[in-house]
C-alpha cells in the first residue's frame, strides 16, 4: 500500500500530497507521471511527478478536485493509503538528456498555469540542482489562487502575471511573456505546462516569436504503458501515444483542436460520478446537471 | 441416458436472448453424469492422436478414462502434469484445430468434447478443494517473472514447484494479462475461475508485486543486481494494439479493443458500479475476425449496441474460435464478411457518425496460404454508427527491450529466445509467450513458459 505522509491544501481545490512508493521515488525525474487509484473501485488518474525523495522513498503529487476521482482523493488523509501508485511514466523532459554544458548556455523559460505550476517545480528544481536558473512565468486567474509562490521564486527567477491584474503583471501568461520579449529577452525555449487551453494559446504566440516550445499533454489515460491507445493525439501529422511517446511533446506540432475535443469523450459520464460523489446517495438526477 | 455415440453431450447453456444483457457465463459446463456420459465417447485409442494436437501434451485419454471411473481427483493429477490452468484452458484454447481436430471420433461424426471436460475437471477439483503441491526443500536461489499473464503465471508455479523463490512483477493493478484485462467475464469469470487459480499460484509460494512496470519502475539489470535475483523470465505479452491509419480514426468514439476490453474486464466498467466510464454504443462497428474482435462484438452487444464486425476475408478464414463466433450469431451479431474499412466520418463535434467501407473478394493465396481478399472497385458504401472498435491484432511493447542492455529482438519487435529453453541473447534472462511469439493462445503461452522453468532451472542447477 502506498501510505500518504503529507497533505497540504494549496488552495481551496488544489491540494499537495506526500506518498510513500520507494520505487518511484528512485526512478523518477521531471517530466514524468504516475497513476493512482483511490481504492479497489477507483479510477486510474494519472498524475505528474511534482517531486520526489530516493532517500525518504516519498513522492510528491499536486492535483486540482475537477471530478469524482480527484473529489475522493481530496477525502484522504495522512496515515491512509492509496490502492495503487504506479510509476514512472512516459518519458522524462528533453532536458535531462541533454549534456550539462550545453544546458548550461540554454535560456529556457518554463510557463506555469495553475496546477501545472507543481510539474514546472519540479523541473526547475531539478535544473538548479545543476547549477542551471531558468525563468519562469507563472499565471494564475487571480491572486488569492496563486500556489507555491516562495517555492517557485526559490528555484527560478520568478515572473508572477495574474488574468484579473489583482497581482504582478496585468494579463495572462500570453501577455507576460510578450512583455518580456519586448523588454528584449530571448529565449532559446519555452516550457509549457497547464490547462491544454493556455498551452495552445502560448504555442500560438511561440511561433510568432519563432521560440521552440515543449507543452506537457494530458489526455484520457488508461494503462498509461502503451496499452490501449485511449492517450493517443496527432502530432505532426503522426499518430502518437502521450504515455509512452510523450507526455512532453513539440507544441508546434501537436493538433491541439482535436486533443482538446477527445477530452469531451465521457463528459457525460463523468458528471454523473461527480455528482455521486459529491452528493452520495442524497443525488437523484433530475436537475440536468448530470446528463 | 439413451445417446448418440456419434455427437457430443451437448453443454448446458444461457439463452442466447437472456446472455445477450448480461455478462454471466455462456457455457454452463457438464455435470457429472453428462461428464461421464462424454468421456464414455472416448476410444482411448493406443496411439492417441488429440495428444500430438495438444501444445503441452496432455495425457487426455488418461485424464478421460479417470472419468469414466469418476475419479476427478485422479484426472486432476493427470492434466496437472501438463499444465497449470485447466479451468482456463478449458474454456479458451480453440480445441477444434487442437486437440479436437485431431480426434479420430471427428471423422465420422463428432470429436470427443476434450475442453468441456478438461473444464469439468478443473471446476470440479475446485470445488472439492484440490490444490497443487509446493515445493518440500527450497533451492535458495531467487527468480523473478515479469508478467502475470499465463505465460508468467506457469512459469512462476514451475518454478516454485522446484523449490525457487519466486516474485512475479506486474504492471497493471491486477495480475492475470490478457486473463483479466482482455477475455470478458461472459467466457472467463474472474472471480470464480481466473482468480482462483491466481490463489493456487500463491498457494506455491510465489509472491506478486502489481504496480511496477519493468523498464520504469525498476530495470531487468537492477532486479539483477541490485535485488539478487539469480534469473529472469520475461512474459510481458504483446499488448499494443495496431490501427489502421485510415482517415478519421481519432474521432471521439473510436476505440482500440484493448482500450474498449480493459475499460470493461478490468476497470469492471459493463457494472454500473465501476467509476471508469465506458462507451454505450448505439450501433458499433468491430473491426477484425479473431478472437479479440468477437469479444468486443459481444461486450459491446451487452452494453447495449448493434454490433457489426467487418472483416476482410470471408468466414472460413476467421481465425476467431468457431465457438465464439457461433455464440456471436446466436447472440445477434451481425457479420459483414469480404468487407473492409477505408474512412471513417465524424460530425462537427467530433463525434464518429458513420465509415465507408469497400467490397472485398478473395484473389490468390497470400504468404499466410489463405487466399489474399482484394478491393472490389466501386464498391464503396457507407455504414452508419456511433461507435467503431479496432481490433487488428497487437503486438510486443518495446519498455523491457529498449531498457535492458543486450535483450534481442526481432523485426517485429519479438524478444528473441530459444524454443526450447527460453534462454534469450541476454545470460539470466529467459522469455517466452506473446513477448517472444506475437499474439497467439495461452495455451502456447502457457507451453513457453513451462518450458522456460526447465531452462531456468538447468541454467541455475548447472550455472551455465
Ligand atoms: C500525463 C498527465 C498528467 C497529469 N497531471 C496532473 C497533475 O499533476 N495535477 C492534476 O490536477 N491533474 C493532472 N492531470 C489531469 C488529471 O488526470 C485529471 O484531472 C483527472 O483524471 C480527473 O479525474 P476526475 O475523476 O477527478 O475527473 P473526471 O470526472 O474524470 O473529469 C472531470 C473533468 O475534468 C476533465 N478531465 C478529465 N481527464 C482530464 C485530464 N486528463 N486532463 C485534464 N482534464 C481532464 C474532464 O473533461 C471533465 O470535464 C494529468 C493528466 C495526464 C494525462
Ligand atoms: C481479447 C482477447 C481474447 C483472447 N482470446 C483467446 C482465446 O479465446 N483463446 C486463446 O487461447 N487465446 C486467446 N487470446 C490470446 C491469449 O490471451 C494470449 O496469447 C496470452 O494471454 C498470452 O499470454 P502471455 O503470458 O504471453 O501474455 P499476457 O497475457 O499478455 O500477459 C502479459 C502481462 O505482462 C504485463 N506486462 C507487460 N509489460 C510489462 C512490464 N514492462 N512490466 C511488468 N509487467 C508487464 C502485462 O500487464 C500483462 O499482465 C486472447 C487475447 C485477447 C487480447
Ligand atoms: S494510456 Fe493506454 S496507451 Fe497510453
Amino acid at each position: 500500500m502506498f501510505r500518504i505522509e503529507r497533505v497540504e491544501a494549496l488552495s481551496s481545490n488544489i491540494y499537495l500530497m506526500d506518498v510513500y512508493a520507494p520505487r518511484i521515488a528512485k526512478n523518477a525525474l521531471p517530466g514524468q507521471f504516475l497513476i493512482v487509484r483511490v481504492d479497489e473501485d477507483g479510477e486510474r488518474v494519472p498524475l505528474t511527478i511534482c517531486d520526489y525523495d530516493a532517500e525518504a522513498g516519498t513522492v510528491q503529487i499536486v492535483f486540482q478536485t475537477v471530478g469524482a476521482e480527484s473529489y475522493r482523493m481530496a477525502q484522504l488523509k495522512v496515515g491512509d493509503s492509496f490502492a495503487d501508485f504506479v510509476g514512472p511514466l512516459g518519458r522524462p523532459s528533453d532536458l535531462c538528456e541533454m549534456p550539462l554544458e550545453e544546458l548550461k548556455k540554454m535560456k529556457l523559460c518554463f510557463i506555469a498555469g495553475g496546477v501545472g505550476t507543481a510539474p514546472v517545480y519540479a523541473q526547475l528544481k531539478w535544473l538548479k540542482n545543476q547549477g542551471v536558473t531558468a525563468d519562469c512565468i507563472q499565471g494564475a486567474r487571480s491572486k488569492d489562487i496563486l500556489i507555491m509562490e516562495d517555492e517557485m521564486a526559490a528555484v527560478s527567477n520568478l515572473y508572477i502575471c495574474t488574468d484579473d491584474g489583482s497581482y504582478g503583471i496585468n494579463g495572462n501568461v500570453c501577455v507576460a511573456l510578450q512583455k518580456l520579449y519586448d523588454e528584449g529577452k530571448r529565449y532559446d525555449r519555452v516550457i509549457a505546462i497547464g490547462p491544454m487551453i493556455m498551452m495552445k494559446f502560448v504555442c500560438q504566440l511561440t511561433k510568432e516569436l519563432e521560440i521552440p516550445t515543449i507543452v506537457s499533454m494530458n489526455p484520457i489515460m488508461v494503462d498509461g504503458t502503451g496499452m490501449c491507445g485511449a492517450c493517443r493525439l496527432m502530432v505532426g501529422g503522426e499518430v502518437k501515444f502521450a504515455c509512452v511517446d510523450g507526455p512532453e511533446f513539440d507544441g508546434h506540432k501537436v493538433d491541439f483542436p482535436q486533443a482538446m475535443q477527445r477530452m469531451a469523450l465521457y463528459k457525460t459520464e463523468e458528471g454523473r460520478l461527480y455528482l455521486e460523489a459529491k452528493e452520495g446517495a442524497s443525488h437523484h438526477g433530475g436537475c440536468g446537471s448530470c446528463n | 441416458m439413451a445417446m448418440d455415440m456419434m455427437k457430443k453431450v451437448p453443454v448446458r447453456e444461457q439463452d442466447p436472448q437472456v446472455r445477450a444483457h448480461n455478462f454471466e457465463e455462456v457455457c454452463l459446463g457438464y455435470n457429472k453424469e453428462e461428464a461421464e456420459a462424454e468421456a464414455l465417447r472416448c476410444l482411448s485409442c493406443k496411439n492417441p492422436r488429440c495428444v500430438e494436437g495438444c501444445p503441452v501434451s496432455i495425457n487426455i485419454p488418461g485424464f478421460i478414462n479417470k472419468v469414466k471411473e469418476g475419479d476427478v481427483a485422479g484426472a486432476y493429477a493427470v492434466i496437472s502434469e501438463s499444465s497449470a490452468l485447466p479451468a482456463i484452458c478449458g474454456r479458451v484454447c480453440p480445441q477444434e484445430s487442437q486437440c479436437e481436430g485431431k480426434c479420430v471420433r471427428g471423422i465420422k461424426g463428432e470429436s470427443v468434447s476434450i475442453g468441456k471436460l478438461e473444464r469439468y475437471v478443473a471446476d470440479t477439483a475446485r470445488e472439492m478443494g484440490i490444490k497443487p503441491q509446493g515445493a518440500s526443500e527450497k533451492k535458495g536461489k531467487k527468480v523473478a517473472v515479469i508478467g502475470s499473464g499465463p505465460s508468467g503465471l506457469t512459469c512462476a508455479g514451475d518454478l516454485a514447484k522446484m523449490g525457487y523463490d519466486v516474485k512475479i512483477f506486474e504492471a497493471l493493478h491486477k495480475a492475470g494479462g490478457v486473463l483479466v484485462y482482455g477475455i470478458p467475464e461472459f467466457r472467463l469469470p474472474k472471480k470464480a475461475v481466473v482468480q482462483k487459480e491466481i490463489e493456487n499460484v500463491q498457494a506455491l509460494g510465489v509472491e506478486i508485486e502489481t504496480d511496477c512496470v519493468i523498464g520504469k519502475s525498476t530495470t531487468i539489470d537492477a532486479l539483477m543486481e541490485e535485488e539478487g535475483y539469480d534469473a529472469v523470465f520475461v512474459g510481458s505479452g504483446a499488448g499494443l494494439p495496431k490501427f489502421m491509419n485510415i482517415p478519421g480514426e481519432q474521432a471521439l468514439g473510436v476505440f482500440s479493443a484493448n482500450e474498449y476490453l480493459t475499460r470493461s474486464n478490468l476497470m469492471g466498467a459493463f457494472s454500473e458500479k465501476s467509476r471508469t466510464p465506458i462507451m454505450r454504443a448505439k450501433k458499433a462497428v468491430i473491426v477484425g475476425g479473431g478472437n479479440v474482435a468477437m469479444d468486443a462484438a459481444r461486450t459491446a452487444l451487452r452494453l447495449g449496441a448493434e454490433v457489426h464486425v467487418v472483416y476482410r476475408r470471408s468466414e472460413a478464414e476467421l481465425p476467431a474460435r468457431a465457438e465464439e463466433v457461433h455464440h456471436a450469431k446466436e447472440e445477434g451479431i451481425i457479420f459483414d464478411l469480404l468487407t473492409n474499412p477505408v474512412e471513417i466520418h465524424a460530425d462537427e463535434k467530433g463525434w464518429v457518425k458513420g465509415i465507408t467501407c469497400i467490397r472485398m473478394e478473395l484473389g490468390e493465396p497470400d504468404a499466410s496460404g489463405r487466399r489474399r481478399p482484394v478491393e472490389v472497385p466501386g464498391s464503396e458504401f457507407d455504414i452508419e454508427c456511433d461507435c467503431v472498435i479496432m481490433s487488428l491484432g497487437t503486438s510486443p511493447n518495446p519498455l523491457i527491450s529498449s531498457t535492458t542492455k543486450g535483450l534481442e529482438t526481432n523485426r517485429r519487435r519479438c524478444i528473441v529466445a530459444d524454443e526450447g529453453t527460453g534462454q534469450t541473447s541476454k545470460k539470466g534472462v529467459f522469455a517466452g509467450g506473446d513477448a517472444v511469439t506475437g499474439a497467439a493462445t495461452v495455451i502456447l503461452a502457457m507451453g513457453a513458459g513451462k518450458a522456460a522453468a526447465k531452462g531456468i532451472d538447468e541454467y541455475l542447477s548447472s550455472g551455465n
